[in-house]
């Protein structure tokens, strides 16, 4: 028998195929037999769906946020403040709902106190910034400034540390200080590229992160036991890890929308210039897969949606970067899985230059009929059962949407069946009739 | 054929815009005319929006540019009124437990150029504070926005607690942004939803019937 053959030489359907058995195959201890058996059969179910052919029935994952804490009646401030019953929320959620995924928690049940640790102004969160009841939010504002583009261009990683971070956290405030790190390969140059770390602001910095850490590295000793509990239970996970669109990257968090959307207009060339060089930074961010070893990576959409561009300036500012992004995850045999949240109507045409069955993409508000006929015919697409009929409507509304969805974008296969928006709680009915109708008569002849 | 300054504005020639503006101030034009003519352009930007052609962008970009040209004007117009009447009046904001206004500021814009008294209450926007707001400002149009689905029940509450201080009567409710739609409407009570910023210059005008 041959050896197996070296990653590096393996060709991208080579390395999809073994990130597939991977994902088939974890290192778990089965709680039963029929746990591992029905492990399998929904990776398989999902990978025939993913490969655009017909499998034993749609595949169903719930697109949920804080909704397991909300349906243990935890508030998104108490998911992020009491790590054992939140963990506990989440496992019970994937038992009771029983999709073809386990619920993740690892989204949303970091503590707060490591964000206050952190000292991380870019967002709010329960508690600090927005009320208790609410998830956490961006906090919008032109975090990098339009004069900063050349630093950005010259050396992302060097401006990211230096200049972005210590704006927008205070635990790495005195980062803009760190000297350049080539400084530390001869000896005599050495003691005055340590001195900045003997500073009380950059000392202060550095407790704020040894804080931080130690809370997530508690975290993640509680959470990770679980998400083995979920797999040995049947339940395997979904994403192994997220990455952004470049021009996302700058119009979300650095630049933000009114930012990048002055750029469109006042400095293209240098916006266009950013996004090619934050290519292989979004590639590199999606293949350190920390925590799983699924081969599906998740990226949201924001800014091309329709309405925030004309279909010109999509094919101008964020389509060739996304492509590039999408191109070079697929070489590495990565499963894309694009978030398109919102409608996205306008792009379905042109979203579609993608090799066939490499990627997933999950409506909101678009028309999955329409969906199905164009990007549908390269790409697995998921959804879309509105997040108000889950929060507002009936059970009988949403397993007729869903009988719909099924006959529509279900049909030949290529479908999952989803939530088409984060869903931070709704009714559990209506839940379980959206996963009811998927098993029953989402069965394929 | 257009005014060149309207024909920069409604193309997004920023650089050009503000040049002819220093031209028509330096040959004794007055910031009423200018004005006059940036509300033209407006007028050319917001059906390009309805019409598809125009999106977010160019919408940012008219504020941005409308917002320096007022720079300009600012010192010039001391002492003058503030221009014709207004339409109706607008309470508008972000409701609590979201934080989102890129839609909310949007909307605000939209019916400001359009001829509204828009008063913007911001983001994370407690129920009492739109109580307030409204039993102050007398509005026609109450206009509550939200992006994500905790903004569900605060609109809910925002407009149960409205009409419990006996303001309901006669305000129209509009309610707007990410996952808003008819089952939304309902839940909350409201008159309608909005798709898009237009659907709210629309509602707007309806209430206090303009065509």
């Amino acid at each position: 028998m041959a050896a197996e053959k070296a990653w590096a030489d393996m060709t991208a359907e080579e390395k999809r195929a073994k990130r597939i058995s991977d994902w088939r195959d974890p290192p778990v201890e089965w709680a039963s037999p029929e746990a591992e058996a029905e492990y399998k059969a929904r990776v398989d179910r999902v990978v025939a769906a993913l490969d655009l052919q017909v499998p034993d029935r749609v595949p169903v994952n719930i697109n949920a946020g804080f909704w397991p804490g909300a349906w243990a009646g935890l508030t998104p401030y108490e998911v992020m403040s009491d790590t054992p019953r939140a963990l506990k929320a989440w496992l019970d959620f994937t038992l009771e709902f029983d999709a073809d995924f386990f619920a993740s928690p690892m989204l949303y049940t970091l503590p707060g106190s490591a964000f206050e640790a952190l000292g991380y102004d870019l967002y709010s969160w329960p508690g600090h910034g927005v009320p208790e009841t609410a998830p956490y939010q961006y906090t919008e504002q032109e975090w990098m400034l339009d004069t900063d583009y050349d630093e950005l261009i010259a050396d992302p990683s060097g401006f990211m540390m230096r200049t972005y971070l210590p704006r927008v956290a205070q635990g790495f405030a005195s980062f803009k200080d760190v000297p350049p790190f080539m400084d530390y390969i001869e000896l005599p140059f050495v003691s005055s590229s340590l001195l900045v770390w003997a500073s009380p602001e950059m000392q202060e910095s550095l407790r704020r992160l040894l804080d931080a850490g130690k809370i997530a590295g508690e975290w993640l000793g509680q959470a990770l036991p679980v998400l083995g509990q979920m797999m040995a239970s049947g339940y395997p996970g979904y994403f192994a890890g997220g990455t952004k669109a470049p021009f996302d990257i700058l119009g979300d968090t650095l630049r933000g929308t009114k930012g990048v959307i002055m750029d469109m207009f006042r400095q293209p060339e240098k916006l266009m210039e950013a996004c090619d060089r934050l290519v292989p930074m979004a590639l590199d961010w999606a293949l350190r897969r920390p925590f799983l070893s699924t081969p599906v990576i998740f990226i949201p959409l924001h800014k091309g949606a329709d309405g925030f561009m004309s279909d010109e300036q999509f094919k101008t500012f964020y389509w060739p970067t996304l492509r590039k992004l999408l191109l070079g995850l697929i070489e590495e045999g990565i499963i894309p899985f694009l978030f398109a949240e919102g409608r996205y109507g306008s792009r379905l045409e042109a979203i579609m230059d993608l090799p066939k069955g490499k990627t997933v993409w999950l409506f909101d508000q678009t028309d999955m009929a329409r969906a199905k006929e164009t990007i549908g015919q390269v790409a697995c697409i998921e959804g879309n059962v509105p997040l108000s009929l889950m929060h507002a409507g009936t059970a009988e509304q949403v397993a007729d949407y869903t009988r719909n969805l099924i006959d529509t974008a279900g049909k030949d296969g290529g479908f999952i069946l989803d939530i088409g928006a984060v869903a931070d709680g709704g009714k559990a009915e209506n839940l379980h009739a959206m996963i009811k109708t998927a098993k029953e008569y989402g069965v394929y002849a | 054929m257009a005014h060149e300054l309207v024909e920069a504005l409604s193309t997004m020639k920023e650089k050009d815009a503000l040049r002819i503006v220093d031209e028509m101030l330096e040959r004794g034009a007055e910031p009423a005319e200018i004005l006059a003519l940036c509300s033209e352009a407006m007028q050319v930007v917001g059906d390009k929006f309805s019409e598809g052609e125009y999106f977010l962008p160019e919408l940012m970009m008219s504020g941005e540019m409308l917002k320096k040209i007022g720079q300009v004007l600012k010192p010039r117009m001391a002492g003058e009124t503030a221009g014709k009447a207004k339409l109706g009046r607008v309470v508008l904001g972000t409701v609590r437990g979201d934080i989102h206004d890129i839609g909310k500021d949007l909307v605000g814009f939209i019916l400001d150029v359009n001829g509204f008294e828009v008063t913007d209450l911001g983001i994370n926007v407690p129920e009492e504070k739109f109580v307030e707001a409204v039993r102050e400002n007398k509005p026609q149009v109450l206009a509550l926005s939200g992006f994500l689905s905790v903004a569900f029940d605060s609109m809910k509450t925002t407009i149960e607690q409205v009409e419990a201080a006996g303001l309901r009567d006669g305000l129209r409710v509009i309610i707007g942004g990410g996952q808003m739609d008819n089952t939304v409407r309902d839940y909350v009570k409201a008159d309608a939803y909005g798709e898009s910023a237009m659907d709210a210059v629309a509602f707007a005008k309806k209430t206090v019937g303009v065509a």
